[in-house]
C-alpha cells in the first residue's frame, strides 16, 4: 500500500468565537498521494482554504491529526510547523506573493536561502528551475515587470525549487485569463507527474478539471465527493477545449 | 550579496523618502551626542590644561582645593619641609590669582595670573610663537595669549600695559593657551605675580613637587602627607580627577552635556524605531509570505536587523562627516570639541546598538505575523 505523504484524519476546525463561531470543518479525513495533482472543489465559504492551510501546517485544527511525511504535527508549536513547512512543502498562492523588491531569480533563490542554502549551487537551482518553466529569459525582471501568468510560473518554481514533498495552491489561476491558467495548469500537471511530490490545488475553477488526477468535493466543511478523474492520454485535448 | 541583506536594503531603498528620514534622523541623533561627548571631552581636557604641563610628579595644595583655579594658600615655608622629604628632589612654589588687566584706551579686564620659576620644574607658557622664557625674567614680563590680544587691548610683542596698578611688559606671545572660563592667563614670575594678585609675601598656591630618580611616588605622597597635615598631596591624575569632578559636575556642566547626548540617542533610537515600524508595516504581507514558505523567525528578524545595520552604518558615515568639521571648526575655541579614536568607536557601537534596540518593536510585530495572512486579498 502507498503511504501517503499528506494525511489528515478528522479534522475539524472552528473559526470564531462566542456566537459568532463557526465550524469550518467536520471532521474530514484526506489524504494526498504522490504523482497526484488533486482538485479541492467547492463555493466560496466551504472550507477549502482552512484545509489547504490545515494540510500545509499554516494552522493548527482544533481536532484530529496531520501527518505529514509520516510525522504527526498535532501539537508542534509555529516554528516547528515553520520547519515542516520548509522542508516538506511548497506554495503557490492566488496573489502570486512574490518578493516585488526582488528579482524573479532571487524570488525563487528566496526558497533555497530561508532554508539555510546560500551557496552558489543555490542560485544555479533556482536559474536552472525558472529555466524550466521558460522563464530563463525574465530571470532579472521584477516582479512588476513580469505578467500575471509569468507571476504565477515564478511562483511556482519557488515552490518547487527545494524539490518539497507536497505542492499546495490556493486558486493558482484564480487571478488569470484563460492562456496564463492553463499554462499554469500545464505547469502544474507536470510538476504533478513526479512520484514523490504531491500537488493539492484548491479551485472553483471547473476549466481546470482535466488537469486533476484526482478531484475532491468539499461543501460545508464536509467532503462530498472523492473520484478519480480522466485518463492522463485524454487531458490536453479536454483541457485545451475547456480553455477555449 | 547574502540575499537576506539584498532584501533589507531594496526594502529600505523601496520608499526613499522614509529612508532618507530614517539617516537624517540617525545622523542628527549621532552629531548630537558626538557634540555633548565631543564638548565633555573637551571640557576635561581644558580643566586639566595646566595640571597637565606642570610635568609635577606631585601636588602639594591647600586642604579642600577643588580644582587648579581654586584660591586657597600654602604657607610658603612649608616648601622647607616638603625639601625635608626624602626623595623629593624639588618644590616649586606656584602662584595664581584673578587680577585686573588696564585696556589701553580706558576699562579694565580681568586676568587669570600664574607665577613661577621660569627654571624647569616650573609651570612655564608653552607654544611661544614670539619672544622666550628668557624675556620673562626682564622687568615687568608678562606672557599672554595672542587669542586674546583684542580682549587686553594690546597689538603684541613690546606693548606695555598695567596688571592692578604695576606695569606689565608683553616680553613672550602664546598661541592656543585658552582658557574654558574666557579670562586669560597671563604667566609670570612668582614675585611679580604677587603683585599683580595682591597675594601677600610667604603666602603660594601650590608646591610643585619632583622626585629624585628612583623615589617611589607613592612613599613620598604618604610622608609628605604626614609632614603637611594642614595640605593635601596629590598626584596629577588626582588632582585632574578632583578638577573634572568640580568643573563638569559641581557646576552641573557636564551633567547638562550628559543629558544632552542622553537625549541625542532617545530622539535617535524613536526615529529609527518609528521608520522601522513602518517600513516593517509595509512590508507585513512580504514577511507573512516568508512565514508561510518556511523562513524561521530569525530569518526574518534578520532581514530587520539588516535594514538597522544598513541604516546605522550610512548615518554614522554622515554623522562622522559633519562631526569631523565641527571639530576642526572648533579645534581653536575656548572650548573645543575633542574626537578620539576611541570615542568614534564608542559613537559606532552606539549607533549600532540603537538602531538594533529600535529594531525591536519591528522584530515584535513580525513574530506576531500570521502566515494566514498570505490568503488573504
Amino acid at each position: 500500500m502507498i503511504s501517503p505523504i499528506i494525511a489528515g484524519k478528522g479534522i475539524s476546525m472552528r473559526l470564531g468565537r462566542g456566537a459568532g463561531q463557526v465550524e469550518a470543518l467536520k471532521g474530514i479525513d484526506l489524504s494526498l498521494y504522490g504523482g497526484q495533482l488533486t482538485l479541492l472543489m467547492g463555493p466560496s465559504g466551504s472550507g477549502k482554504t482552512t484545509l489547504l492551510s490545515i494540510l500545509g501546517c499554516m494552522l493548527c485544527p482544533t481536532a484530529g491529526t496531520i501527518e505529514v511525511g509520516g510525522c504527526d504535527t498535532i501539537g508542534a508549536r509555529p516554528e516547528q510547523l515553520a520547519r515542516i513547512r520548509r522542508g516538506q512543502i511548497g506554495f503557490v498562492f492566488q496573489r502570486y506573493r512574490l518578493l516585488p523588491t526582488l528579482s524573479a531569480l532571487d524570488n525563487v533563490r528566496l526558497a533555497l536561502d530561508v532554508r539555510g542554502d546560500h551557496s552558489r549551487h543555490a542560485t544555479e537551482k533556482a536559474s536552472a528551475t525558472l529555466d524550466g518553466f521558460g522563464l530563463s529569459h525574465r530571470r532579472n525582471a521584477y516582479p512588476h515587470e513580469l505578467s500575471g501568468g509569468e507571476q504565477q510560473r515564478v511562483a511556482i518554481a519557488r515552490a518547487i525549487v527545494a524539490d518539497p514533498a507536497a505542492l499546495l495552491a490556493d486558486e493558482p489561476t484564480g487571478a488569470l485569463d484563460g492562456d496564463s491558467g492553463h499554462g499554469v495548469m500545464t505547469v502544474l500537471a507536470r510538476v504533478a507527474r513526479d512520484p514523490s511530490r504531491a500537488v493539492l490545488v484548491v479551485t472553483h475553477d471547473p476549466r481546470i478539471v482535466p488537469f486533476a488526477d484526482r478531484i475532491v468535493h468539499i461543501e460545508d466543511g464536509c467532503i462530498t465527493g472523492d473520484e478519480s478523474s480522466l485518463d492522463r492520454a485524454l487531458r490536453p485535448a479536454v483541457a485545451a477545449s475547456c480553455y477555449a | 550579496m547574502p540575499l537576506v541583506v539584498k532584501l533589507a536594503c531594496r526594502n529600505l531603498v523601496q520608499d526613499r523618502l522614509r529612508f532618507v528620514a530614517t539617516v537624517v534622523g540617525i545622523v542628527f541623533s549621532i552629531v548630537l551626542v558626538t557634540v555633548q561627548l565631543g564638548l565633555y571631552l573637551g571640557f576635561e581636557r581644558t580643566v586639566t590644561t595646566m595640571i597637565r604641563h606642570a610635568h609635577a610628579d606631585l601636588w602639594v595644595v591647600p586642604r579642600g582645593t577643588k580644582c587648579f583655579e581654586d584660591p586657597s594658600l600654602l604657607d610658603e615655608r612649608k616648601r622647607a619641609a616638603a625639601l625635608a622629604v626624602g626623595g623629593v628632589a624639588d618644590a616649586v612654589p606656584l602662584l595664581i590669582g584673578f587680577a585686573e588687566w588696564s585696556v589701553t584706551g580706558g576699562g579694565t579686564t580681568p586676568v587669570f595670573v600664574i607665577g613661577s620659576t621660569l627654571g624647569a620644574g616650573g609651570l612655564r607658557p608653552w607654544n611661544i610663537v614670539v619672544g622666550s622664557i628668557g624675556a620673562l625674567a626682564g622687568a615687568h614680563a608678562v606672557a599672554a595669549d595672542k587669542t586674546y590680544f583684542d580682549r587686553l587691548g594690546v597689538t603684541g610683542l613690546g606693548d606695555t600695559v598695567a596688571i592692578r596698578g604695576d606695569k606689565a611688559h608683553i616680553a613672550a606671545v602664546t598661541d592656543g593657551i585658552r582658557s574654558f572660563t574666557t579670562t586669560p592667563y597671563i604667566f609670570t614670575t612668582l614675585d611679580r605675580a604677587r603683585a599683580y594678585t595682591g597675594i601677600p609675601p610667604g603666602r603660594v598656591s601650590y608646591f610643585l613637587v619632583h622626585l629624585a630618580p628612583g623615589a617611589d611616588t607613592d612613599t613620598v605622597r604618604r610622608q609628605l602627607a604626614a609632614k603637611l597635615p594642614s595640605a593635601e598631596v596629590l598626584t596629577p591624575a588626582q588632582f585632574s580627577a578632583r578638577s573634572r569632578s568640580f568643573w563638569l559636575f559641581g557646576t552641573g556642566a557636564g551633567a547638562a552635556l550628559i543629558a544632552g547626548a542622553l537625549l541625542g540617542v532617545i530622539v535617535g533610537t524613536v526615529i529609527v524605531a518609528q521608520t522601522l515600524y513602518s517600513s516593517t508595516k509595509d512590508h507585513l504581507n512580504e514577511f507573512a509570505t516568508l512565514r508561510a514558505i518556511g523562513a524561521a523567525a530569525g530569518y526574518v528578524n534578520q532581514a530587520i536587523v539588516c535594514q538597522a545595520l544598513v541604516s546605522a552604518v550610512i548615518g554614522f558615515l554622515f554623522a562622522a562627516c559633519i562631526s569631523a568639521v565641527a571639530v576642526e571648526v572648533t579645534k581653536d575655541s575656548a572650548l573645543p570639541i575633542l574626537m578620539t579614536p576611541e570615542l568614534t568607536l564608542g559613537l559606532f557601537v552606539l549607533t549600532v546598538s540603537m538602531c538594533i534596540i529600535s529594531a525591536f518593536a519591528a522584530i515584535v510585530q513580525v513574530i506576531r505575523i500570521d502566515p494566514m495572512r498570505v490568503f488573504m486579498s
